[in-house]
This record gives structure tokens, C-alpha cells and sequence, in this order.
């Protein structure tokens, strides 16, 4: 399989990586040899197969039963309702440049110009 | 290995010694013959003898594991019932979060972030009154099979310290097989506790998906992550998962299924239980001296009344793609979250996108930028459908292998590792021979079941060889009821 200069600084701009001129190099080269490799999945024929995304059956997953909005019984998922962690403090005190102010937030380089 | 442990022992077990187990600490805190101070400077004092040489704990937390000591000591002088891992010195994988202990998965982009809470399964080790010792190496992200690849420096195994102690939960295994903790956390993504267990010489179970709650760990890929313990014993690590295991309304994916007493049901009868020995584990690239220990722990369990079946399982040979291009997949949109906006390093940049670029190209080490770069291509517009919507289907056909093999057979028996524990740096050029070396264990990763990787002997007199037993979803007890029916029987020095 191959994997050109421009597919890996693609997927390197896709990732937010910045790479070096060698990792450029190398990271086309390992990847194309590992994709290689995974073209095998190929030789099998999936064509009625169902992907599989969580391995837990229905039902099986914990389930905290909740009340949906329609008034039936949901289950899995707990109500989207924001819980106070009362760490908001000690987390923006972690961070590279938090404002442990009211509200707490964390600083960024500028987003938007105007 | 014995069960019961050297609990006449003045202070503790002779300095090297593994011999504290969880019953033996707990006879000896009720007869006063150690008290859990004791108990935990002992282990220090064993850690700054012997960490220097293996590189096993990354930070150690000597005021938090003190002041747990010193609430069993005192629940110990008012006769108060302990709780049921009192005084147990514990080493906890560095991608699990814990409160107050500087927590960096094996990587640079973490390092000093102290996290403010704890993981759920290390609140409930800390409820079960285990102590905390520290924190051990791994390699970056949990990404790894050899502990090459902590942005710390690797891990030495201490059978032999020029080679891996096996990874990417290398620490937890080297820090019980050094005897430096009684107990201790590890993660299992694609075999991640059991390979470490078997080129340590140390039992590591892998629950079944779902069983432990994952909340408070550092996400690798979620689909696939479980924790659990490494000990000295079954009987400790059966001990330890009924403690971490259990619904936990932090983490929607862990399991409303009863936990059951693992411990209390270790001594039922093995006769007739039906082993599946798949032959698709035993083909080429299997070390012959490997194979010889295996079929002999087979034999011995022969002995003991179970049935060793032949099985097939077909797919076993796609699982290592398959698995590369899901947990890369899901590492890619996990590892999003280092971005220099929340914890960890940040490297200024102009824009908001130049401080992302910045910060992820200093702070992830090749490992893990490699299998950003893999997953996100596997993710990527053009390739999703054959690479990764491909990978899904082939899972539900690995998946399938299992699900027919239980119903023929009550467990399943393989190597954990094709090698034993191999030198530093002899694979570190060659990523994908690093992978193919992940064989016997992704599989029941894929398929969420449960496993434990068990002594099985030693190679050449030092190397330790590891056998995998794996079982159904949520069969922890049948899975640990084998492995204590093996040990007892000697298995683990065959």
C-alpha cells in the first residue's frame, strides 16, 4: 500500500500533530507497511456481517432506569442533567492557564479577529 | 505457591520476599503481630532499595499511603471490623486517576497534572482499605507491549533486568513480582495485564468488559479498556476484583450484574469442566519451549478430572488488524483531549490551532503519534469504510469464534504470550513485529470476555512462560475457580 507525503500531512493536520521532516518519513513508511498488513482483513468476506461498536448485548449495560421525557422507562443512559463536581476550582488551579475566578475559566490564544 | 502466607513473621516476610498475601496481612494486623504502619515502611524502604534497578513506580505517595495506615491502626485499637483489604500495600498503574498523586500515563504531555479526584476502582480499593503506595510506570497512553515506550524510561523485569518486563501495565507487574506491593492495578486494552503477568511471573486477570468501572481512567479506547489486579495469588486477585467490580453510575458502560464473593467460591471442584484448546493458538511462531509448559499445565488440569477439548476459532488470525485499527481508531478521538487547553503541557502558539499542533508534537512520544496517525487514516474520508467499518465486522466474526466455542466448551486455554520476556531494545525498530507479539491476547479483547494469565513454569530456568485461561462474559468465578485449582496443584512451578 502506498502512502505519500501528502496522505501523512493530511492526517497529521487531521490530528493536530506537528510532525518533523523524519517523522514525516518514517511515520509514511510504518504506516504503510501496517496497513499492509491490515488489507488482510480482506481475504474475508463481510458482506452480511453486522459491525460490532460495543460488546455488551442489550440490557446487559448498566442501566440507571430514568424517566424519558415521553414518560417511559430508558434505558443505559441517565438524564443529560449537569451534576456539580465542586472541583471546578482545583481543576482550573491544574491547568496551563486557568483563571480560578467567578467564573472559573481557561485562557487561549486568540480565536476570533475582529 | 502457598496460600497461606508467612504471618508469624516478626515485623514482615525476610526482606525480597513476596510472601504477604491479603489474608496472612489481615491475621497478622488482628494478632498485633504488625501494625499497617509497619507494614507500609516496610514496603518503602523495600521500594528505594530495589526501584533504582527497575524503574517500576513513577511517583510514590507516601502521605496519603500513611495516613491510611494509620486509620486501620486505629480501627485495629478500637476493635473495630476491618475493612477487606486492611493494610494491603497496593501499586496502581499511572493511568488511573488519583487524587493528589501526580498521575501521567507514562507521557510527557502529562507530566506534574495531579488530579483532583480519584478513579472509581481506586475509591474502592481506598474504601476497602488497601494502601496506597504509589504509582507505576507503563508504557505511554497504556500504548505498548513492552514498557518501551513510558516517556520515564522502561521497566526491568526482575527475573532478569536486561529484559521487558512485558507492558503496557509493566510497572504493576515488575512491582509484585519484585514483592515491592502485595496487590496492585493494572489496564488490559489488547493484553495489556495478561502479558506483563506471564513474562513477570505473576497472575493478571482481565475482567470482562464492563465489570470494572472505567471511570477515573485515562481513556486509551473505550470499547476495549477494562482494569484489573495483578497478586501473587489467585486467591489476592479474586480478593481485589470483588472489590473494583460493579455498576457504577460514573461509567455507562459498567455492568448491572451481581458481583458475587470471587474468593469464597475458589476451592469448588474443577473435575469435568470442558477446556477448548483452540489449535489456531498453537500454530507457528508459538516458541517451542512455550508450547511444551503449555501442553504440561495442560496435562496437569487433565489430572485434576477436566476435559481438555480441541476447538477451532478461524478468525484468530485476522485479530491483530483488526484490533490495530480499532483501538488506534479510538485512541485518535481520546487522545483529542490533550490538547494544552485543560491539564498537562501546553507550548504557546500564535493561533489556537499552532498551540494544539505544538503541544501534541512535543508532548506525545513516537508510539502514540504513530497510532494517532493510524487511527485517524482509519478514520479518515475515503478510508472509514475499509479500514475501520471493516475492522467492526471482522470483530462481530472474532466475536462469533467465542460465542460458539462456550457453547461447546466451559473455558478456553492458550499461551498468553508467543515469546517470553524478550531483551530491551531487541524489538523497539520494528513496530508491527512488536504487534504480531499481541496475538493470544486481543482476541478475548475484541470479544469482551474475561481472562488470566497464570504462572505456567520458566524457560530456561529464569523466563517465565504464561497460560491463559479465558472465559464467557461475567464467568470471573469459573475463570479464578480453575486458576486457584491450578496453582494449588503446583502449576505455576511446572
Amino acid at each position: 500500500m502506498k502512502i505519500t507525503r501528502e496522505d501523512v500531512l493530511r492526517v497529521a493536520e487531521l490530528a493536530n500533530l506537528e510532525l518533523t521532516e523524519s517523522e514525516l518519513s518514517t511515520y509514511g513508511a510504518q504506516l504503510a507497511s501496517i496497513l499492509s498488513y491490515c488489507e488482510k482483513l480482506n481475504e474475508l468476506d463481510t458482506k452480511n456481517v453486522e459491525p460490532l461498536a460495543q460488546i455488551l448485548e442489550s440490557g446487559a449495560a448498566g442501566a440507571d432506569k430514568d424517566q424519558a421525557p415521553d414518560g417511559g422507562e430508558r434505558q443505559h443512559l441517565r438524564n443529560d442533567a449537569p451534576r456539580d463536581a465542586g472541583i471546578i476550582r482545583e481543576v482550573v488551579r491544574r491547568a496551563p492557564d486557568g483563571l480560578d475566578a467567578e467564573p472559573a475559566y481557561f485562557r487561549v490564544p486568540k480565536v476570533i479577529d475582529r | 505457591m502457598s496460600a497461606s502466607p508467612n504471618a508469624s513473621a516478626g515485623a514482615a516476610p525476610p526482606a525480597g520476599s513476596t510472601a504477604w498475601t491479603v489474608a496472612g496481612i489481615r491475621r497478622a494486623l488482628e494478632s498485633r503481630k504488625v501494625s499497617a504502619r509497619e507494614l507500609t515502611k516496610d514496603y518503602y524502604a523495600r521500594i528505594e532499595r530495589e526501584n533504582p534497578r527497575l524503574n517500576a513506580f513513577l511517583a510514590l505517595s507516601p502521605d496519603r499511603a500513611y495516613s491510611q495506615a494509620d486509620a486501620i491502626d486505629a480501627k485495629i485499637a478500637r476493635g473495630e471490623p476491618l475493612p477487606p483489604l486492611a493494610g494491603v500495600p497496593a501499586a496502581l498503574k499511572d493511568v488511573l486517576d488519583t487524587r493528589g498523586t501526580e498521575t501521567t500515563a507514562g507521557s510527557r504531555i502529562l507530566k506534574g497534572y495531579v488530579p483532583p479526584y480519584d478513579a472509581t476502582a481506586i475509591e474502592r480499593l481506598d474504601r476497602a482499605g488497601a494502601i496506597f503506595l504509589g504509582k507505576t510506570n507503563c508504557d505511554e497512553f497504556a500504548m505498548g507491549s513492552s514498557n518501551e515506550n513510558s516517556a520515564f524510561g522502561p521497566v526491568h523485569n526482575p527475573v532478569a533486568l536486561d529484559r521487558v518486563p512485558g507492558g503496557s501495565s509493566g510497572g504493576s507487574a515488575a512491582a509484585v513480582a519484585a514483592g515491592l506491593a502485595v496487590v496492585a492495578l493494572g489496564t488490559d486494552t489488547g493484553g495489556s495485564i495478561r502479558q506483563p503477568g506471564a513474562l513477570c511471573g505473576v497472575p493478571g486477570m482481565m475482567p470482562t468488559y464492563g465489570r470494572v468501572s472505567r471511570y477515573g481512567l485515562i481513556a486509551f479506547a473505550s470499547s476495549l479498556d477494562r482494569i484489573g489486579p495483578f497478586a501473587s495469588t489467585v486467591e489476592d486477585v479474586a480478593r481485589v476484583l470483588e472489590v473494583i467490580a460493579g455498576r457504577d453510575p460514573l461509567d455507562a458502560t459498567s455492568a448491572d450484574h451481581p458481583v458475587p464473593s470471587y474468593s469464597a467460591g475458589l476451592d469448588a471442584p474443577v473435575k469435568g469442566l470442558r477446556l477448548g484448546i483452540p489449535a489456531e493458538y498453537f500454530a507457528e511462531g508459538l516458541d517451542p519451549a512455550i508450547r511444551q509448559k503449555i501442553e504440561a499445565g495442560i496435562g496437569l488440569l487433565k489430572q485434576l478430572g477436566c476435559v481438555p477439548t480441541p476447538i477451532a476459532m478461524p478468525h484468530t488470525a485476522y485479530a491483530i488488524p483488526t484490533y490495530y485499527l480499532i483501538a488506534t481508531a479510538e485512541a485518535s478521538s481520546n487522545l483529542a483531549r490533550f490538547d494544552g487547553v485543560r491539564y498537562g503541557l501546553r507550548v504557546p502558539g500564535a493561533t489556537l490551532g499552532e498551540m494544539y499542533r505544538k503541544t501534541r508534537g512535543a508532548g506525545f512520544g513516537p508510539e502514540v503519534k504513530r497510532r494517532i496517525m493510524l487511527g485517524t487514516y482509519a478514520l479518515s474520508a475515503g478510508y472509514y469504510d475499509a479500514f475501520y467499518l471493516k475492522a467492526q465486522k471482522v470483530r462481530t466474526l472474532i466475536k462469533g469464534d467465542f460465542d460458539r466455542a462456550f457453547q461447546q466448551v466451559d473455558l478456553i486455554l492458550t499461551p498468553t504470550s508467543p515469546v517470553t520476556a524478550f531483551r530491551l531494545g531487541e524489538r523497539t525498530e520494528d513496530p508491527l513485529a512488536m504487534y504480531l507479539a499481541d496475538i493470544y491476547t486481543v482476541t478475548g479483547s475484541l470479544a469482551g470476555v474475561t481472562g488470566i494469565s497464570l504462572p505456567c513454569g520458566k524457560v530456561c530456568g529464569t523466563l517465565p512462560v504464561g497460560l491463559q485461561v479465558i472465559g464467557p462474559h461475567f464467568e470471573e468465578g469459573r475463570v479464578l475457580r480453575l486458576a486457584r485449582a491450578f496453582e494449588a496443584a503446583g502449576g505455576f512451578e511446572l
